[in-house]
């Protein structure tokens, strides 16, 4: 079996983030990026199905020379080769210039996937986007924020979770599979796999030699500005005998938040 | 005009959905357009009638028995025909699970970007613009769109509904066209656990243990709380989670759920960064920590020091006595 995965370079989810003075852009500085964390539960599901099935693991970033690290770390985790998708445009928070590109580069120079793996939501930009976009691109079955997959020959089933439930959904290869967590336990790098993954030539697909050109990567989504969120302001704090505490907060939810 | 798609779930209109139609008669309002509902399924046609009081001059009804399951295909083939046909100039859905499925891929079909999770909508000099925070929260940014139509998810939970106005509307029965093969991911059934609880996402309060927790016994505790709070649900941190205490479906946070109830309550969650990037948009938010520095009670705006095993109990009594009066 033959699985992609896509992977994105993101601020780890520690980060305090600083609004540059234009307002329209974060400050990058200073800032630890890592492997989206719902990725990781893409890898791992991809490593743990070449496991029984077969096959091999590539993964793609869409990005700058800079998501190189993320790819270096699937490669450590056991994936067997990577690819960069280079873009040099700065986060654009627009779905559909990713999709196309990832959608390009599969039609044009890899054609042969059996499955193509996505997180869910990629932290930050926090779209949830993407797998759908490049399912729909192609023309494939979806099953997004997936707990649980099984794959059978040319056929697979996946949970899905919605509210207070799952989604049990079946369909056939190829498909988009987006990760949630629950679906495994991400593996981490060995010191054997960081060894080959130095070693490992990672080629480079521009999106010119994809053939995409301006229009074809023009933005319908403007961003305006961006500001930090209004902060809240700290409130009543109460302490002593829990009787007397708890009085206070039953007052609270009346009086105030008017929910009982 | 503006779209906005109704969800129908377990025969019935979600509330989030008229949230997204109240927000969509405001802006239509703003722009001098009319807003329209559309829903689809096996059997919805009785359920299009309710749009009108929330402002809908049209309800669109796409019905089928391939509809009658949810499938992303399935719905996007659906609504990009009506849209075809139509025209909107604005489409939203709410941010459910069902609308974070079917936004994009819908968008993809018309070929537009689109904006997800949005906070707030605005009109200025005729142009529309949506508010969305990125970062789970540490940042919002503002959006307008280039294309047409402008295609947005509304968060639920954040959008005031509308009183009910007298309005009469119109009923539109579109023919669907779909086949068998156009359903690429079939959903065989629906797995929900015996006496499922309220989803943390749809709660009105959310009632979340973390590590201070100590033991999936004490998460009891808290059901009983939600037993005697109405619109309630139980939600947890990630500590609470990866110890094995309850399940992940419960996470609130930047790898669990965003929520943003009425009231938010904490108890022995410590307010980590992650933990605060899934509730921070929540109207209020309590916190019962017994530690006096724990960074959760620098957002509050109700906190209890305390040890929360002498708080629960006695908070169980107060809302009892409060109830009974
Ligand atoms: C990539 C990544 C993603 C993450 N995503 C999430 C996420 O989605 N959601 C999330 O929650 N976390 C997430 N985290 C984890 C986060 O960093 C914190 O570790 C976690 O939120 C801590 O949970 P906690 O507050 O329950 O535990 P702690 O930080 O250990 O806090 C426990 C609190 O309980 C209090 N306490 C103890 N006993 C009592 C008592 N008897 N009475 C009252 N108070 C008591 C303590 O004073 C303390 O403040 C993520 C981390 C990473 C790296
Ligand atoms: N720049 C990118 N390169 C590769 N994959 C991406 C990129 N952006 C998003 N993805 C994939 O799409 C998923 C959802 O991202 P998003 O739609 O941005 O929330 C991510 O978890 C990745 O799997």
């Amino acid at each position: 079996m033959n699985i992609f995965v896509f992977v994105k370079r993101v601020p780890d989810t520690e980060s305090k983030i600083r609004i540059a003075p234009d307002g329209k852009k974060i400050i990058e500085e200073d800032l630890n990026f890592v492997l989206s964390p719902f990725d990781e539960y893409a890898v791992e599901e991809a490593l743990q199905l070449r496991a029984t099935h077969e096959g091999k693991v590539t993964v793609f970033s869409v990005g700058t020379e800079e998501s190189l690290t993320i790819l270096k770390k699937c490669l450590a985790m056991g994936a067997n080769e990577a690819v960069l998708l280079k873009d040099d445009a700065i986060e654009t928070y627009d779905g559909l210039r990713t999709a196309k590109i990832i959608t390009q580069a599969l039609k044009e120079k890899f054609s042969d996937y059996d499955l193509l793996l996505f997180g869910k939501q990629s932290v930050g930009a926090d779209n949830a986007q993407v797998p759908s976009m490049v399912a729909e691109l192609l023309g494939l079955p979806q099953v997004n924020v997936v707990t649980k997959l099984e794959i059978n020959g040319a056929n697979g089933v996946a949970h899905r979770e919605i509210e207070g439930a799952l989604e049990k959904a079946s369909f056939s290869l190829p498909a988009v599979i987006s990760a949630q967590k629950g679906l495994n336990e991400p593996r981490y790098e060995t010191l054997k796999g960081i060894m080959m993954a130095k070693r490992k030539e990672i080629p480079a697909v521009t999106v010119q030699d994809l053939g995409l050109g301006e229009e074809d990567l023009s933005l319908n989504l403007i961003l305006m500005k961006i500001e930090s969120p209004p902060p809240r302001k700290a409130g009543t704090i109460v302490e002593g005998e829990a009787s007397e505490t708890t009085k206070k907060l039953v007052n609270f939810l009346r009086e105030e938040a008017k929910v009982i | 005009m503006i779209l906005v798609f109704m969800e129908v779930r377990e025969g019935k209109i979600k509330k989030s959905s008229f949230e997204v139609l109240s927000e969509g008669w405001r802006r239509a309002n703003e722009l001098g357009t009319e807003v329209n509902a559309v829903l689809a399924g096996g059997n919805v046609e009785g359920l299009a009638s309710s749009t009108f009081q929330y402002g809908a001059s049209r309800a669109y009804v796409l019905e089928h028995n391939l509809l009658s399951k949810y499938s992303s295909s399935g719905f996007a083939q659906a609504l990009f025909s009506l849209v075809q046909e139509i025209q909107p100039g604005i489409i939203l859905l709410s941010a459910t699970a069902m609308g974070k499925d079917l936004a994009p891929r819908l968008a993809a079909k018309l070929g537009v970007s689109m904006a997800s999770d949005c906070t707030r909508t605005e009109v200025h000099d005729g142009t529309f613009s949506v508010v969305r925070p990125i970062f789970a929260g540490k940042a919002l940014a503002t959006f307008t769109f280039q294309s047409s139509p402008q295609i947005a998810t509304l968060r639920p939970n954040v959008f005031p509904l509308n009183e009910p106005i007298e309005k009469q509307g119109e009923v539109i029965r579109k023919e669907v066209i779909l086949t068998e093969e156009q359903i690429r991911a079939r959903v065989e059934e629906i797995l929900k656990e015996e006496g499922a609880e309220l989803d943390v996402t749809e709660a009105e309060i959310v009632v979340s243990g973390g590590r201070g927790m100590k033991s999936p016994e004490n998460f009891g505790l808290l059901k009983e709380l939600t037993s005697i709070i109405p619109h309630s649900a139980i939600g947890a941190s990630r500590a609470a989670v990866d110890s094995g205490w309850i399940d992940h479906q419960h996470q609130v946070g930047q790898t669990g759920k965003t929520v943003s109830p009425n009231v938010y309550m904490a108890f022995g969650i410590s307010g980590a960064i992650q933990h605060m990037a899934g509730m921070a948009s929540s109207k209020y938010i309590v916190a019962v920590n017994k530690d006096p520095e724990a960074p959760i009670f620098k957002v509050c705006d109700f906190g209890i020091v305390g040890d929360l095993f002498q708080v629960i109990p006695s908070l169980k009594e107060e809302l009892k006595i409060f109830q009974r009066d």
